[in-house]
């Protein structure tokens, strides 16, 4: 499986990034620089967290006008899976791919813990390897993260089963106790209407090891390999 | 060399825009401003809405040319219009 990782100034969550699809893969992802021309031909494109372009004007709004997120916006049309974490959730709303906004957290506090998520979609290339409502648990590092959409966008998203994660209790209750920072009905990841583009505030990277004390993230990277090195 | 030319003044315009979150969209920073003016004892806040505001000097003449302009850069980067309203003000 060949992997991109883009990079961008003030992308922070790459080399995690990198080391995660290394250890999956076996092979060493393309770190691919925001100014380097002509993307290569790949079969998955991440888009790492962080804060791309110092958050100008909005999280992820500079970025998504960049030239490299153009391309990556004509790739994932054609079908190429891309995840956004993080900064890289935020940066797929901005320029369309995926709907709604990433608004201030609603307490307006920098929220750096490990959260419980009850995972909602198994039938996509990101999750197949989770358990239809599994419970799992990885960090979220983020002050932009409280998804926000109009009510149609939010019954739109729920009838297509595109929420992929939700932020839980650890028995998997989705309510306001759970939510950590105001997100429209728990919402932690959502999938667009081709089910290749998935956006998350959660970061698996960041427990996809036992060095990093779990291990709960790394399904995500092995099921990728697996359901695209099949592809390739 | 360079120098402004003597009719720069006339060549750019400036616009003014503000950019605003929607009636309903919940501001936290809004929320914020507004405990922080009642701790210092403004008693009499009914409510406080925060946004942005940006400047730009167009190299332009025609105002109603410039508004289009304007309004294209507000859609596609200045404002994320599924949570914000944007208003311009445009003068010579």
């Amino acid at each position: 499986m060949k992997a991109a990782v883009i990079v961008s100034p003030g992308s922070n969550c790459d080399r995690d990034i990198q080391v995660a699809l290394r250890q999956s893969a076996k092979v060493e992802p393309i770190m691919h620089w925001h100014q380097d021309p002509d993307l290569p031909a790949v079969d998955l494109i991440v888009l790492p967290g962080g804060f791309s372009y110092g958050d100008y004007l909005r999280a992820g709004a500079m970025a998504a006008h960049s030239s490299v997120i153009r391309e990556v916006v004509v790739r994932a049309n054609k079908g190429v899976p891309v995840m956004g974490i993080c900064n890289g959730f935020q940066i797929l709303t901005e320029c369309g791919l995926l709907p709604g906004v990433l608004m201030r957290n609603a307490q307006l506090k920098f929220i750096c813990r490990d959260v419980d998520l009850r995972v909602e979609a198994t039938d996509t290339v990101f999750t197949r390897s989770y358990l239809n409502q599994q419970i799992i648990r990885i960090p979220v590092a983020h002050n932009e993260g409280n998804y926000f959409a109009d009510n149609d966008t939010l019954n739109r998203l729920d009838s297509e089963n595109r929420v992929a994660f939700r932020y839980c209790t650890p028995k998997g209750e989705v309510n306001a106790v759970a939510n950590p920072n105001g997100a429209a009905r728990n919402i932690a990841g959502i999938l667009n209407e081709t089910r290749n583009v998935l956006g998350m505030m959660p970061h698996p990277e960041r427990l996809a090891d036992n060095a990093l004390g779990g291990t709960d993230g790394r399904p995500m990277f092995d099921c990728l390999v697996q359901a695209l090195s099949a592809v390739a | 060399m360079r120098f402004a030319p003597v009719c720069a003044k006339q060549l750019v315009m400036k616009a003014r825009v503000h950019i605003t979150l929607k009636n309903g969209v919940l501001d936290p920073q809004g929320k914020a401003i507004e405990n922080a003016l009642s701790g210092l004892g403004f008693s009499n806040i009914a409510d406080v809405r925060q946004g942005k505001y940006i400047e730009l000097a167009l190299a332009q003449t025609d105002a109603a040319t410039a508004r289009v302009s304007v309004e294209e850069m507000c859609e596609k980067l200045l404002a994320n219009t599924t949570i914000e309203n944007y208003e311009i003000d445009i003068d010579g």
